[in-house]
């Protein structure tokens, strides 16, 4: 005789079928997936008053950069850097900073330098 | 209908079992495939959310930046281009920003001061200084100025809020005099100039002139700006794209794996079912259950547990990743920045090849004789 697995006798007692559990799985992901979503869409109504603070602190101090990246000066500023910003502190200063290749050249400075 | 419907749930029923059988196989296959879906979700959701964060905040900046350079370095500007710049025609208003990098020896921290209407003796400080330093309001912060005299003593006269910490983490800001006395910065010179435009179609021709009056000059266009933080969070850029690629390469590797490999076990079970009357088309629907059910479950754990992580925990993981050797680092809560065009290019790109790499396999094998099927 076959031995019964212990999630077999659960099921028989229970007389549920295993689509059945696994429908009611997916049906709960479902949920789960679209409450995320309608979460998103109702942070995103709040998303200027949530920034207020940095969107007004940018503006008044003319600010052309992000806080990301604070271990560098180039990468502090992205925007404002240049290429050769990494060479900057001595001739075979090669990229040292992790950031720094997260970091790409901005295009336009690459066109200028080329 | 009716009848359709039953037929699915059947074959499902038998996929789950068999899905069962080989639990801890089709455990650990659920439990890696759950986690590149969530690696790759995470950073979706990373990259969008900060690229839509660096939109809204940048939406203000300056609609040109004009630097000097002098023998290919940055340099201060002096005033006197303030003064022409501002006569030629398009231009609103030039201001000169005085703003500079400043390493805080004792905490280790680089910090950006820069400079406001303010009186003298008083800073505003972000809340990455103030959690590096461990001041508050009222309190005094102590900075080594440029001409080694004695040390600059500035109380804090606010602490910016902690939400614009992606913005202001590392801002000290103080007056232009404080400024000047702290670097020893000559007077009639600026570290830049910000300018309003009256048409921002004329910037490109106006950048073009500034050039020609002076050649030492390099304008920054807002559309430079912006675009380089485009090319940061684009996901076909940089270190993105690299995690990207290991994340993708290992989900085709995985995929290929179940694509070529058939167990013998499988085959034999394929066989055993076509000699017991399942039709080649049944062997397939079962099998095309058996891919969905661990796709469509790794799909769906993934990305809510991407999305937990990103917009609930701001991201953790890839913390390190970010931080890279800075003292001072933003924390900030991320607005979530779904896409539905992403989520669909993530879903079709995860559940459907691997649904289809499990059923090729067992088409060439359910297509076969039935006792070859069990022999081979």
């Amino acid at each position: 005789m076959v031995k019964k697995t212990k999630d077999e006798i659960l099921i028989k007692t229970f007389r549920i079928r295993k689509s059945t559990v696994f429908l009611v799985l997916t049906i709960i992901n479902v949920m789960a997936f679209s409450l995320l979503m309608l979460h998103a869409r109702s942070v995103q109504a709040r998303a200027g008053q949530l920034l207020a603070s940095s969107i007004s602190i940018a503006k008044e101090l003319q600010l052309t950069d992000l806080c990301l990246f604070t271990e560098a000066r180039y990468t502090r500023h992205p925007a404002m850097g240049d290429v050769h910003a990494a060479f900057q502190d001595h001739p075979l200063a090669l990229e040292h900073f992790p950031s720094g290749s997260l970091v790409p050249a901005p295009r336009p400075f690459m066109r200028r330098h080329e | 209908m009716n009848k359709a419907i039953e037929r699915h749930k059947n074959i499902l029923e038998f996929s789950l079992s068999s899905l069962l059988r080989r639990k801890t196989k089709n455990a650990s296959l659920l439990a890696i495939y759950t986690l590149i879906v969530f690696a790759i979700a995470s950073l979706l959701f990373f990259l969008s959310a900060l690229k839509r964060e660096s939109i809204l905040i940048l939406k203000d900046a300056p609609d040109m930046v004009v630097q000097r350079m002098v023998a290919g370095r940055q340099d201060l500007v002096p005033l006197v281009y303030a003064k022409e710049i501002a006569s030629l025609r398009g231009v609103r208003k030039v201001t000169p920003r005085l703003w500079g990098y400043y390493y805080d020896a004792p905490s280790g921290g680089n910090l950006t001061v820069m400079t406001a209407a303010m009186p003298a003796g008083f800073i505003k400080i972000g809340s990455g200084v103030s959690r590096l330093r461990r001041a508050t309001v009222a309190d005094v912060i102590v900075l080594q100025s440029y001409d080694n005299e004695v040390p600059l003593m500035l109380e804090i006269k606010e602490v910016l809020p902690y939400e614009s910490e992606l913005a202001a983490a590392d801002l000290v800001i103080m007056s232009d005099l404080d400024f000047r006395k702290l670097f020893k910065f000559p007077q009639g010179h600026a570290t830049d100039l910000a300018l309003t435009v009256a048409n921002s179609r004329e910037l490109s021709t106006l950048a073009e002139k500034i050039v020609d009056r002076y050649p030492d000059a390099r304008p920054i266009l807002k559309s430079e700006m912006l675009r380089t933080y485009d090319s940061i969070f684009d996901w076909r850029g940089g270190m993105m794209l690299v995690m990207m690629i290991a994340a993708v390469l290992s989900f085709i590797i995985f995929a290929w794996d179940r694509a070529t490999g058939l167990s013998a076990e499988e085959r034999k079970e394929i066989g055993i079912l076509k000699s017991i009357g399942w039709e080649t088309s049944d062997v397939l629907l079962l099998k095309f259950w058996e891919g969905a059910v661990i796709s469509l479950s790794a799909f769906f754990f993934g990305v809510i547990a991407a999305y937990v992580h990103v917009y609930f925990f701001s991201a953790p993981l890839f913390q390190p990743v970010l931080k890279g050797w800075s003292v001072l680092y933003p924390q900030f809560k991320l607005v979530p920045a779904v896409d539905a065009y992403q989520l669909g290019v993530l879903f079709f790109l995860t559940v459907a090849p691997y649904t289809f790499a499990t059923i090729i396999p067992c088409w060439r094998a359910a297509t076969i004789d039935p006792d070859a099927a069990m022999r081979s």
